[in-house]
């Protein structure tokens, strides 16, 4: 075994490990925590793939931004010192198992059948490209050109949110 | 390969002891230069000059009783000292520090990981370092403590994003994310120093690395008249010490980070011997007390600042964030770029001095509009204020 699929299967573990803990804990702060390591170990993934710009945008605005407001919030709410209530009962825990054997079947099919050879890039290309226009520019080259539509239409969507996220805080504006 | 873990495991060595070294110096001269400030005379009786009081400070740190407050968080309550204190030393190990030095065996790169995105990984793990302060404020099941932990929070989430926006500016000059190549792309001149082209980048970095260092004037999370000690009240010992290694730590990044991003790095003024190969010893050497110069002067108006200004009012440190340094920032980053596109794509100036001049008199004219901004009549109107009135 190579030192990339042992660090993969390493940080997909602990990846994993660390979703349980996140919605199996029942104080919200533990569970933001477990999350944050679920956002590293991800973005150790994205490293392992190449893709190190990726992995430090996973940081920098998961972990370090998003994951910060959700504390606040928790913080600001003060959650954290009641447990909370349940969502339990048979009939969650029948979504639950549902849903969970849906993933699987899709996980399954997806080992059998595996990616068509047509979109799969060769072995050396995420390296190539990196050299030839630069971590940043792989990303940004596609984002601002050939989906630059998409792209600026997601920012519409987000730009709603936020004024629609104002006016529900503030009654009188 | 060999070569390459050894000498990484010899510069982490060495960085890790310089800057935990520092800090503790830096402990000493925060006091001495406060004392000078204040006609005082500081700590100078354990040693010569005062200069063995932070080790008789760790010693006492260390043998103090450690508390533990009966309904915190414990798992969380002794995390957050840890949390707050890696993610400030991580973020130096991407900073150059020296021009490469020649070995028998190759170059050796003067900085612990020369990342391709060095830049980003710098802003991705400052963001972090709140998690350390606002966990300890959370865990010590303390109102005081909650309330300077959350302050922290909103606060570095705030500064965070001018701090970025001004950035990238420089990103924009340097077209890349390398800090090896940032500062390459300084180097040719004192002029092309980003301070210059990016003077008004540099100003909302300063402020912005002050309000995410948690310094005065922008102290609140910790702020002694509200809170008592804010975030750390209930620790004790070395986990109190601890957030004040991580405080100074960071200090010490976030002036590296200044350097490295608008004076230069480690490149010597007024010369291009120093950036040019073949590496000596003796530029590694230079160009290292070169950087240690400018890190220093930044360290040491970090405590200029601390015993000169007062601290922010809460409800002034949210507005200047976000009505001020904010929309400063992105107006300011649409502008430079603009400016930079017309003078690179329109008329094909290659960057050098001429270029880092003009982009120099853009800023001095944005600047003079923004000081009328933020003086709001004050020293402009000075003492005509009417009698009476609410200035």
């Amino acid at each position: 075994m190579s030192g990339s699929v042992i660090i993969f299967w390493a940080f997909a573990g602990l990846a994993i490990g660390s979703a349980v803990f996140c919605i199996t804990r029942r104080s919200p702060v533990a569970s933001a925590l477990w999350l944050v390591v679920t956002l590293f170990s991800l973005a150790a993934l994205f490293v392992v793939l190449d893709a190190q710009f990726i992995a430090v945008l996973q940081v920098l605005v998961y972990a370090g931004a998003i994951m910060v407001l959700f504390l606040f919030v928790i913080m600001l709410l003060n959650l954290g010192r009641q447990a909370a209530t349940d969502i339990k009962g048979p009939l969650g825990l029948a979504v639950g198992v549902a849903l969970a054997g849906v993933l699987g079947f899709q996980l399954g099919v997806l080992r059998v059948a595996g990616p068509p050879a047509a979109i799969l890039l060769p072995p050396d290309a995420m390296a190539r490209a990196a050299a030839e226009q630069g971590m940043v520019g792989s990303v940004a080259r596609p984002l601002f050109d050939a989906y630059l539509v998409p792209f600026e239409i997601t920012s519409v969507l987000l730009l709603a949110a936020i004024v629609g996220a104002v006016v529900l805080a503030k009654r009188r504006l | 390969m060999t070569f390459f873990i050894v000498s990484s495991i010899i510069k982490i060595i060495v960085v890790f002891t310089a800057i935990m070294v520092g800090v503790a110096l830096l402990t000493l001269a925060e006091r001495r230069i406060c004392a000078w400030m204040q006609d005082r005379l500081g700590p100078n009786r354990v040693g010569p000059q005062g200069l063995l009081q932070p080790a008789a400070d760790g010693l006492k740190n260390l043998m103090k009783e450690e508390t533990l407050p009966a309904q915190a968080d414990k798992a969380l309550f002794l995390l957050a000292p840890a949390m707050s204190f890696v993610p400030a030393l991580l973020a130096f190990a991407v900073i150059p520090f020296a021009a490469p030095l020649p070995t028998r065996w190759g170059d050796v790169d003067m900085v612990v990981a020369n990342l391709p995105v060095g830049f980003l990984y710098i802003l991705a793990f400052g963001s972090l370092g709140v998690y350390g302060i606002v966990l300890a404020g959370w865990s010590s099941n303390n109102k005081y403590s909650l309330l300077g932990g959350l302050r922290a929070s909103a606060q570095m989430i705030s500064y965070e994003i001018a701090m970025g926006m001004s950035t990238v500016a420089v990103l924009l000059l340097a077209q890349n994310v390398t800090l090896t190549e940032v500062i390459a792309r300084q180097s040719s001149s004192l002029f092309t120093w980003n301070v210059f082209p990016l003077s008004l980048a540099f100003f909302i970095f300063v402020v912005a690395a002050f309000a995410e260092t948690n310094r005065l004037p922008f102290d609140l999370p910790e702020a002694e008249a509200e809170l008592i000690a804010g975030y750390h009240t209930e620790y004790s010992a070395m986990k109190f010490s601890m957030f004040y290694i991580a405080e100074y730590s960071n200090m010490v990044t976030a002036s590296a980070l200044m350097t490295t991003l608008f004076f230069g790095g480690w490149d010597v003024p007024f010369t291009t011997w120093d950036n040019t190969p073949p590496w000596t010893v003796w530029k590694t050497l230079a160009t290292l007390a070169v950087f240690s110069a400018k890190v220093l002067f930044f360290l040491f108006l970090y405590i200029w600042v601390r015993w000169t200004l007062p601290r922010f009012r809460y409800d002034q440190l949210m507005a200047l964030g976000w009505k001020v340094m904010l929309p400063l920032a992105l107006g300011y980053l649409s502008v430079i770029a603009t400016a930079i596109w017309l003078l690179h794509d329109r008329l094909a100036w290659t960057y050098d001095t001429r270029f880092a001049l003009t982009l120099f008199a853009l800023n001095v004219l944005l600047a003079i509009p923004l000081f009328f901004v933020l003086d709001r009549g004050h020293i402009v109107a000075g003492s005509v204020a009417p009698e009476g009135g609410n200035a």
